[in-house]
């Protein structure tokens, strides 16, 4: 199962191949990245079903993570792929828009990454 | 001798009625009218008395020379002076002529005629010099008055003078305590202007924090989750030794490494915002010092940005840089520059966020910073710092006024006005020069040039 993880930050890369080093190992999870929300669009574009779930940042310089959650609803209807938010900004507004705009989960930074791999498996099954 | 007494009660006549007697010298008035009233007695005297008789004629002569006496010895009569020629002369031809008639009959008959002749030149020396005299007092009388009219006028003339240098006095005290109030106007503005220019610097300090914030916590959860990781990591390699796999431990290793490699630079890059931070807040040094501009433009563009969203949580705009890294160091006042750079880019991203409210769909909201070099034909060259905005540009009548201190079109609360004004100054106290490049409905190029 593929996970597309869309962050501006490039360290986030090392960051979660090493988090999952283990789940990548035994061939639970497949991750892959995108460094903003064009190049997320792009990838699902050239990859249909490319991923099960994303995993994207709400505050990107261009277009910003809620924008990419609103188009990716809108033209991967069927089944539309999850889309977990991830915000340093823990804010009332953003979670409301992300839910209103149909985010399947809504997470703060910094990363709890035992609650984060509890909930992929548990959406992985 | 009826002639000489009427003489003598005119002259008395005339001392007393004069100006320098009458209403001045009571006694000598009443002295003068005593020997009028004496003369007169003696004129009648003479009239009803026999004609050879001789005294009233010495009796005359004793009252003229009596007068001219007076006139010569008191002081009071100086102004009758004039008197004793005028009837000195008769007097005296008319005591010769009586007194050799008394003496030599013989004589007096022989020169008789020449005594008469004489006699008659005295008598009209009499009129002549009275008259002269009379003519030359009214010139003088005339010359007085005239002197008094110029006395008086400039009298006048002196009393205005008086009243215009008093008046000028008085002016001149008024401007000198106006000077003196504007004096501590200026001194109580200037402080008040280094108050609001604290007060500015406080406020974008504000708006900062969020930014920093934001930025902080970035480095700081990949400093956390990369020293976690390694911990995890150790323990895996303790295992993989005690299998005895080296060549998975060895692997591992390379993993902490570059993991440590990691926690070092976001620290540093941590680091590198509080620091900024500090220097933004700690009032300017005014010292120059070798500072990378592409490393200050990049650090305030993220600030500001992240300053925005942190006040505007569905904001956002794509952010361009385009360093020029042939740059190097260049020697400016780094607090000061960063300063103008923040205020550029808060009212660049202020632009892009007023034109999205308009306009929703289609509008890519974007805010650019950029560096050149520059190599001019003469001259040393400098360095040009570009901060672009695609917003809705600045209309002709708001562009001649934004360096103006206080001059802002944003709602109460939202600025200063205080911007641009500080920006120019801090540039050219650089030497260089803050300009402004607009397109309505397109957007805002403020360049900065600094000489190198
Ligand atoms: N990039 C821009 N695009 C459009 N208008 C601008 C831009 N930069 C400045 N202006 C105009 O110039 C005015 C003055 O700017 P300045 O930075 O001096 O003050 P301010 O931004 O209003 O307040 P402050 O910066 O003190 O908070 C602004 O109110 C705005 O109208
Ligand atoms: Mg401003």
């Amino acid at each position: 199962m593929k996970i597309l993880v869309v962050d501006d930050e490039e360290d986030v890369q090392a960051l979660f191949l090493q988090k999952f080093r283990k789940e990548i190992k035994g061939y639970e999870m497949e991750f892959v990245f995108a460094f903003s929300g064009e190049e997320a669009l792009q990838y699902l574009q050239t990859n249909e079903h490319g991923a099960v779930l994303i995993l994207s940042d709400i505050n990107m310089p261009g277009m910003s993570g809620l924008e990419l959650l609103r188009l990716i609803k809108e033209r991967y209807e069927k089944p539309p792929p999850r889309v977990m938010m991830i915000t340093a900004y823990g804010d009332d507004e953003n979670y409301n828009q992300a839910m209103k705009l149909g985010a399947d989960d809504f997470l703060t930074k910094p990363v709890d990454f035992v609650a984060l791999k509890e909930k992929l498996k548990a959406k992985l099954v | 001798m009826i002639f000489e007494i009427v003489l003598a009660i005119v002259l008395i006549n005339y001392l007393r009625r004069s100006p320098q007697i009458t209403g001045v010298s009571a006694e000598w008035s009443k002295r003068l009218f005593i020997g009028m009233m004496a003369c007169i007695a003696l004129l009648l005297f003479d009239v009803i008395a026999d004609k050879q008789v001789k005294i009233s004629n010495w009796l005359s002569y004793l009252a003229l020379l009596a007068i001219l006496y007076l006139i010569y010895s008191k002081k009071e009569f100086q102004f009758a002076k004039f008197l004793i020629y005028a009837v000195l002369p008769l007097v005296v031809i008319g005591i010769i002529k009586d007194l050799s008639a008394l003496i030599s009959p013989s004589f007096y008959k022989e020169w008789g005629d020449t005594f008469d002749v004489a006699e008659f030149f005295a008598f009209v020396w009499v009129f002549a010099a009275w008259l002269i005299t009379k003519k030359q007092r009214k010139a003088l009388e005339k010359e007085k008055m005239m002197a008094l009219a110029r006395e008086k006028e400039f009298k006048i003339t002196e009393s205005l003078k008086a009243e215009l240098e008093v008046q000028v006095k008085e002016r001149t005290a008024d401007l000198t305590k106006q000077k003196e109030e504007l004096q501590q106007t200026i001194i109580e503005l200037k402080s008040t202007q280094a108050q609001l220019v604290q007060s500015e610097k406080m406020a974008s300090l504000g708006e900062l924090t969020a930014g920093i914030a934001h930025e902080i916590q970035n480095p700081l959860n990949f400093v956390n989750n990369f020293s976690e990781v390694n911990n995890e990591l150790i323990e895996e390699m303790k295992e993989a030794l005690d299998k005895g796999d080296i060549e998975e431990a060895k692997a591992i290793t390379a993993d902490i490494i570059e993991n440590g490699k990691k926690i070092n630079f976001h620290g540093k890059r941590a680091d590198g915002i509080v620091k900024g931070m500090l220097q933004h807040s700690r009032s300017s040094s005014g010292v120059k010092e070798p500072t990378d501009i592409n490393v200050l433009a990049d650090e305030y563009l993220r600030l500001s940005y992240h300053g925005l969203r942190a006040k505007d949580k569905t904001f956002n705009a794509s952010m361009k840089t385009d360093f020029d890294e042939s740059i190097g160091k260049i020697n400016i006042v780094p607090q000061d520059i960063g300063r103008v750079i923040l205020n550029l880019l808060t009212n660049a991203f202020y632009a892009v966020k007023e034109k999205r409210k308009l306009i929703k769909e289609g509008y890519e909201p974007t805010v650019s910073i950029g560096t050149k070099k520059i190599y001019p034909l003469f001259g040393s060259g400098g360095v040009e710092i570009k901060v672009m905005d695609n917003g809705n540009g600045i209309p002709p009548h708001v562009l001649e006024k934004i360096f103006q201190p206080f001059f802002t079109t944003k709602p109460t609360g939202e600025g200063t006005g205080l911007g641009l004004s500080l920006s120019y100054d801090i540039v050219k106290a650089h030497g260089g020069e803050l300009k402004v490049e607009t397109k309505e409905g397109e957007g805002t190029t403020f360049t900065i040039y600094l000489p190198v």
